[in-house]
């Protein structure tokens, strides 16, 4: 027990001067000329087999006797999902991709002891079909900013010495030895850094609104309550750098006065949750977190707060409300929740990607900050590209990149040569961006005068073949699901909408359905209690101002022009093309098609169940869809 | 000096007394000066003859909720030039406020909500009075078979009145309704069959039972019937 106390008071760090001489000893135990294996550890590469690979480096080091020699890291999410599982061999910073166990004995021979390049599992550029050794070289990474992201590949997310090595918790100790809160606020301000969470609200104005706010207890809050669907950035950055997190709520709990910080972070992400908590224990170890931190006399702690899948509860009422066991649903916010929010106290909410932006302003200044960036967004904006892209990822730029450069630049365009049709950006609550709007520079006002929105930053890519009034109405249903059912026009409107949306989709729709389309948006904008509901016609609105077209053939001409309606599409075998390969006639789950070999095929339409089966496998395109 | 109306039509002068918070404010061009801390909702009522705001989760004996919206009116915080939809039942009096309860846009939301309430309770005489006034006639939607606005009333004056939560909004979304703990239609020994929420449910959905405790609306959607939908949408490829 008394070892145990005098470990841990061996480990706490007593003040900035302390925390530097921790630092070099870190660095000072380091050899930069050792080679590191970094694995990315993210859930994208470990749903890929990334543990598998860990574990068969352990092996392969083990057995080689290298431990001295090779040091092995499992990092956060690097960004490049599409390729995973991801090694990057430091220092060069040498790049594979789709790595198997398999591969690493020669990992371990060729790169690390021979010092020779594994061509096989480099990634190659498609559009030159050249192969790329170095991680900056990689077209996807090429064009990022990764002032937040660039960390995640460099460390350890469960050793708090790594983030301290790369120079981590400075910004705390410069805000602790040498800046008043109030000096905080203004370089927050000065920054022009926006809430990341969606809003985009001035996060210096929230944290000056709660700063002035008269309350002798106040609160800090992480939003880690990520649900849009295709976003998972806040995930990787909880997952991967959970000390950052930290640093920037502590520093924003140092200027507004809070003592108790909480982290509401969705239970669907384990690997984060247990990041976070261990972030935590290793903080307050330190002397980082807790009482007296870095010996100044402050004290601040930070609890985990698990949410139970609500997507509403990402929204700031419903997430004090579910912090404070009651059932997660908003109220009104004619009061800030800055003077008045958890359990009526001031309380400070910022987005996981706001709070990791606050520390490298405070160490690189407002200036450098505001200078990345378009007039009215400042910095970069972490975006989640998925969806019919190549390169699907986490993708860090500065805001005023178009959306032609992110989609075709970053992202590697569209797969299977099929055309663009439209990017769906801000999740359920934002829009879709069709073609003609590409060149449309990427900030908070320029989105929202399109009708969609920044968001949280979920960016999902849509080709041609996917029906637009069918996107509409999966986000429609997708509210529906997650809408807390409290007022009366997010519950029964959105209802209605995916009604009305289906009827459409199963060619049930009259002309005047669009017109009510029209009016349950304007219900929802005007009469709906929170954001969920004043934004969830956004998918049908803005799908109905670029792609109205769509909605016609579905209601006119019964037609679904993407062929993706099941009740408006028909498939049928071209006797002309047919060749008799029986390929179809395999496929088929129902048997509804029939024919010998070499004979001309025919498709029952009576058995059919469009699931399409035939129309992927033919080589002859002798299966019509129309 | 300050002019204080008592109905529309009549104002009377009264003296500026001291350690009385009052605001003044501007209800649909009248100007009115009532005590700060209240809603607008609350100062309308107050006033005879000033503003329409129907309102139907609201009861002066609850806290307000916001729930049904139908209170919904325009409000203008810089004197009148840029407005903004809230609802009266929880938005704060303040001074200087310009109020306006019965435009045009505020008619047509109320009118939407109103269709959207009658379309789930065609049958309730309190939503058909409202639809009556705000010129519903037909619902555009399919009709459902309910009692239930979902005010939740009934909740709030069992858990803030009498102090019981012997029942509870449960579930989400469409799917939501009023219950006993764990889910149940049957009440528990937590009701004490005081009759509240059937006093304050403003469509009576809620009768008193012959055990002297009240019979639940049930939300006409069983799982049941939720999953055979699932299922039927479900694609099995045999």
């Amino acid at each position: 027990m008394v070892e145990q106390v005098r470990k841990l008071l061996e480990k706490r760090v007593e003040s900035a001067a302390e925390l530097e001489k921790l630092r070099q000893s870190i660095l000072d135990k380091k050899d930069s000329s050792r080679t590191c294996v970094s694995v990315c550890g993210g859930t994208a590469c470990r749903a890929a087999g990334a543990e598998a690979v860990v574990d068969a480096f352990v092996d392969e080091i083990e057995r080689r006797e290298l431990q001295i020699q090779v040091e092995l890291k499992e990092t956060g999410c690097h960004g490049f999902c599409e390729r995973g599982p991801l090694v990057v061999i430091q220092p060069k910073k040498i790049f594979y991709q789709q790595v198997k166990p398999e591969d690493v004995p020669e990992i371990i021979a060729e790169t690390v002891l021979g010092g020779k390049v594994v061509e096989r599992l480099l990634y190659v550029d498609p559009s030159t079909q050249e192969k790329v050794i170095y991680e900056p070289d990689v077209p996807f990474y090429k064009k990022q900013t990764r002032t937040i992201f660039g960390a995640n590949g460099e460390i350890d997310p469960t050793n708090i010495e790594d983030y301290i090595a790369s120079g981590g918790y400075s910004a705390l100790s410069k805000v602790l030895t040498g800046m008043k809160p109030q000096e905080i606020i203004d370089e927050v301000k000065k920054s022009g850094l926006r809430g990341r969470g969606g809003g985009g609200f001035p996060t210096g104005r929230k944290w000056q609104s709660c700063r002035d706010a008269e309350a002798d207890i106040k609160y800090v809050i992480c939003n880690a309550d990520e649900g849009d669907p295709g976003a998972y950035q806040d995930r990787a950055i909880l997952e991967g750098n959970p000390h950052s997190i930290l640093e920037g709520m502590i520093i924003g709990a140092y200027a507004i006065g809070s003592h108790q910080g909480y982290i509401y972070v969705r239970n669907e992400y384990p690997l984060a949750v247990r990041h976070a908590r261990i972030a935590i224990e290793q903080a307050m170890d330190y002397g980082l977190l807790g009482e007296n931190i870095l010996g100044s006399g402050f004290d601040f702690k930070v609890m985990i707060n698990k949410g139970g899948g609500a997507f509403v509860c990402g929204e700031s009422s419903a997430l004090m409300a579910s912090l404070e066991g009651k059932i997660g649903e908003p109220k009104a916010k004619y009061v800030h929740m800055s003077e008045k929010g958890l359990w009526d106290s001031p309380s400070l909410l910022n987005n996981v990607k706001t709070w990791a932006n606050v520390p490298l302003i405070i160490n690189k200044g407002a200036d450098w900050f505001s200078k990345i960036g378009t007039a009215g967004s400042k910095g970069t904006m972490i975006f989640s590209l998925v969806g019919n892209i190549n390169n699907t990822g986490l993708v860090e730029v500065p805001m005023g990149i178009t959306l032609r450069e992110m989609i075709f630049d970053i992202g590697g365009g569209i797969p299977n040569g099929k055309k663009f049709k439209a990017v769906q950006t801000g999740g359920p609550s934002g829009g879709c961006i069709p073609e003609q709007f590409l060149d449309t520079q990427v900030d908070f006002d320029e989105l929202t005068k399109l009708g969609s929105m920044m968001g949280s930053g979920g960016m999902i890519v849509i080709d041609e073949d996917t029906c637009m009034v069918d996107v509409a109405k999966y986000f429609v249903e997708f509210l529906k699901g997650e809408s807390c059912g409290k007022c009366t026009p997010c519950r029964e409107g959105i209802n209605r909408m995916s009604e009305i949306l289906n009827g459409i989709t199963h060619g049930k729709g009259k002309q005047e359905d669009l017109d009510t389309l029209e009016d349950l948006a304007g219900i929802l904008s005007a009469g709906a209690l929170c954001a969920l509901g004043q934004t969830a016609a956004n998918p049908v609105l803005s799908t109905l101002r670029y792609f109205r077209d769509e909605y016609l053939a579905h209601i006119e001409q019964k037609k679904c022009p993407a062929g993706v309606c099941r009740e408006l599409i028909q498939y049928s075998i071209d006797p002309e093309t047919c060749e008799g390969c029986l390929r179809c006639l395999r496929a088929c789950p129902t048997g509804a098609i029939t024919g010998g070999k070499r004979e001309v095929h025919t498709l029952n339409q009576g058995l059919c169940i469009k699931c399409g089966a035939c129309y992927d496998v033919c080589k002859f395109n002798a299966v019509i869809r129309q | 000096m300050a002019k204080v109306w008592i109905d529309g039509e009549t104002s009377i002068e009264v003296e500026d007394a001291d350690g009385v918070n009052a605001v003044s404010l501007t209800v649909d061009d009248k100007e009115i000066i009532v005590s700060a801390g209240q809603t607008i909702l609350e100062a309308v009522q107050r006033v005879n003859g000033i503003g329409n705001i129907p309102a139907l989760c609201n009861h002066p004996a609850v806290k307000p909720y916001g729930a049904c919206r139908i209170c919904t009116v325009e409000v203008s915080e810089d004197g009148g030039s840029k407005f903004k939809f809230v609802a009266a039942c929880l938005y704060p009096v303040k001074e200087g406020l310009v109020v306006k309860t019965n435009t045009e846009k505020i008619r047509t939301l109320r009118k939407g909500i109103i269709e959207l309430m009658l379309a789930r309770c065609p049958n309730v005489k309190r939503i058909q009075e409202l639809a009556d006034e705000y010129g519903v006639e037909e619902p555009r939607f399919v009709l459902g078979d309910q009692d239930c606005i979902l005010c939740g009333l009934c909740v709030r004056a069992c858990q803030e009145i009498i102090g019981k939560s012997a029942i509870s909004l449960v579930n989400r979304g469409i799917y939501r309704e009023v219950a006993a703990p764990f889910y149940a239609y049957e009440l528990t020994e937590e009701c004490i069959g005081c009759g509240d929420c059937a006093f304050v449910c403003p469509t009576g959905a809620i009768e008193m039972g012959d055990d002297g405790k009240p019979i639940l609306p049930k939300v006409k959607i069983p799982y049941a019937e939720i999953e055979a939908l699932m299922k039927k949408e479900a694609v099995t490829p045999s």
